[in-house]
């Protein structure tokens, strides 16, 4: 693996709280890596010490093999697209995407103009150039800020969470453009966000955050379908908790006769349904008072509240957890 | 709702009309009348105090008014802008600092200007001070003369610069900043690219708070200059007083007056294009 950065044992401790306890990660050249987690898990703050806001209490930064801790942000090779964009008001959008190029991208120039027409077009802003970032849409405004940091060609572009300013809608359609854009310029995006699907579907490989440290790194479906904790397979979607480890509802399914054998189930009751479309989620309750959820096709039969039936899965679809989550 | 609108804004009208329109209106028509012998005005009006605004004698005064103030207006901004940078960033503490910029106006202003006279006539502390250390052997003249009538707007007016910069620069989001040093931006060029652009609202309002008292100062001038040198609120004073000549006096105020109007207007439509004031 080519990596391109490297956080090593990295910690940030503030007063009475632990931010970002003990992180270790790598990162390949060229890779689209995304930092999952709840809100206040120390996302923002380990990107922020990697783009230099913020200093590492204890721990090691590494860029293109270079230790960069104590380098000034403007010394280092990265940028930033922020939560907020940070557009700098007064300034027209070719104005903010020049910025960095006279401060950061001197290596260009001779061919600024060239850059900034590319960049202008990579984000579909040619005619907009000269507007201000309060004469721009949501949208737009995030796509200034890609281009602002794209067109230095930094060696990994951090994003916070670049997509939370969007209205739902308008999230799904930028996260695909996202993605063909990260493909397109072959630049390494360290991405973050709590959203669970947005994470999912982006990343080539992502980390899961839980209080400031790293439950588990892997690919999407590694992370999806063999979670390591508790906390990762709950933060990844529903689960059913059984008494060996759990199920996602997916895999879980009803019948009003026990299945065969092979299969594990148990009696239950329906407590509710909910019609989803391209699947029914229903709620059981167990004997025991617990409630899981099945999903199941559509075309199934219908189950009423009441109705006494069976819940099955099976063994292999178990999910079991050898690092336990601290709660 | 209009009549609702128009009970809230008869107390505003009222005082309006009682302290500003009908003075204003008091002073145009004494610019128009003749002057009385022993002050106060007679007829028959005429326009002679007009035509004696042109004298060039008057528009060096007016000049001069213009330079100090001009000048003084800049070095409260040279001075006002670290110090209300210092301030915003001062985090827990900005409240104490804030305080400390006002409490200058706990005392009288005549009381505080006699006070650097006394800190700096030739008798006065500073002399005493450099003569006892050896720099001078003379004491050095730093009263009455055009650095002390500066210096004197600029203590007096350096909290008007400060408030409305500070107000400006505690708004700016840190984020920007941020974003400016990750786009490449030393300390400096985010300074001059950055935080100074963005506080141009803070700053034309200080500088318009603080360069039209200086404008119209007459206490500053008269005893920190020492009536050497004469600004245009000594000379409006004087008309009153010892020259007795209430039309001229009169014609001089209004004159200045719609001059720092205009000056303010270009100014207000300056900053409207923009959208920043
Ligand atoms: N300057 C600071 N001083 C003290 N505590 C801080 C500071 N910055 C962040 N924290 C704390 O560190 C924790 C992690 O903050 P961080 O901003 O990294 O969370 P996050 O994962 O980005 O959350 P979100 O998804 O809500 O943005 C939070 O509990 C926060 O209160
Ligand atoms: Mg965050």
């Amino acid at each position: 693996m080519d990596t391109v950065l490297t956080l090593q044992a990295v910690s940030k401790q503030y007063p009475g709280h632990r931010a970002v306890d003990n992180i270790t990660l790598e990162i390949a050249r060229g890779e689209f890596f995304s930092l999952l987690g709840p809100s206040g898990c120390g996302k923002t703050t380990a990107l922020r010490m990697i783009a230099g806001f913020e200093e590492p209490t204890s721990g090691d930064v590494f860029l293109g093999g270079e230790r960069i801790n104590g380098k000034r942000p403007y010394e280092r090779n990265v940028s930033t697209v922020f939560q907020s964009y940070a557009l700098f008001p007064h300034l027209t959008v070719r104005g903010n995407i020049e910025f960095g190029l006279r401060h950061k991208g001197k290596r260009f120039a001779g061919e600024m103009d060239r850059r900034i027409r590319a960049a202008l077009e990579m984000v579909h802003l040619e005619n907009k150039e000269n507007r201000r970032p309060a004469e721009l849409s949501g949208g737009e405004r995030q796509r200034v800020a890609l281009a602002r940091s794209l067109v230095l060609e930094p060696e990994v572009l951090l994003l916070d969470e670049p997509l939370s300013a969007l209205d739902p809608k308008l999230r799904k359609q930028v996260r695909l453009e996202l993605k063909s854009l990260q493909r397109r310029v072959g630049i390494t995006f360290l991405f973050i966000t709590h959203d669970q699907e947005e994470a999912l579907s982006l990343s080539d490989r992502m980390a899961v955050m839980n209080r400031g440290a790293v439950e588990q790194i892997g690919t999407p479906e590694e992370i999806y379908l063999k979670p390591r904790s508790r906390f990762v397979a709950s933060f990844l979607g529903g689960m059913n908790w059984i008494d060996s480890g759990g199920l996602r509802p997916e895999v879980t399914h009803l019948g009003a006769e026990p299945p065969g054998d092979g299969e594990r189930s148990l009696p239950a009751t329906v407590v509710h349904s909910v019609f989803l479309g391209n699947f029914v989620q229903v709620q059981v309750r167990l004997a025991s008072g617990e409630t899981m959820i099945a999903e199941t096709g559509r075309r199934d039969v219908a189950f009423r509240n009441g109705d006494a039936v069976h819940i099955w899965w099976r063994a292999e679809d178990e999910l079991h957890f050898e690092a336990e989550a601290r709660k | 709702m209009n009549r609702l609108r128009n009970a809230f804004l008869a107390p505003a009208w009222v005082v309006f009309t009682l302290l500003f329109f009908a003075p204003l209106a008091v002073i145009a028509a004494y610019s128009l009348a003749t002057r009385g012998t022993y002050g106060g005005v007679s007829a028959p009006a005429s326009l002679e105090s007009w035509v004696r605004l042109a004298d060039p004698l008057y528009l060096v005064i007016l000049l001069r008014s213009f330079a100090l103030a001009g000048v003084a207006t800049f070095i409260c901004l040279l001075l006002g802008f670290p110090l209300a940078l210092f301030i915003a960033r001062a985090g827990a503490r900005r409240n104490l600092y804030l305080q400390l910029v006002i409490v200058p106006f706990w005392t009288s202003f005549l009381v505080r200007t006699y006070a650097w006279m006394f800190l700096l006539r030739e008798t006065g502390l500073v002399n005493s001070a450099l003569m006892a250390l050896g720099l001078t052997r003379e004491p050095l003249p730093l009263l009455y003369n055009n650095g002390a009538v500066i210096l004197g707007l600029v203590y007096g007016y350096l909290p008007f610069m400060v408030l409305p910069l500070y107000a400006t620069l505690e708004r700016m989001d840190r984020a920007l900043l941020e974003a400016a040093a990750d786009l490449g931006a030393r300390s400096w060029s985010a300074l001059w690219r950055v935080v100074i652009p963005l506080s141009a609202p803070g700053i034309r309002a200080g500088s318009v708070l603080v360069f039209i008292p200086c404008l119209g100062a007459y206490l500053t001038p008269d005893l920190m200059g020492g009536g050497k040198t004469i600004m245009i609120g000594n000379l409006v004073q004087n008309q009153f007083t010892t020259a007795r000549d209430w039309p001229f006096g009169s014609a001089l105020s209004l004159a200045l007056m719609v001059i720092v109007m205009v000056l303010l207007m270009a100014l207000v439509r300056r900053g409207g294009e923009e959208g920043m004031l």
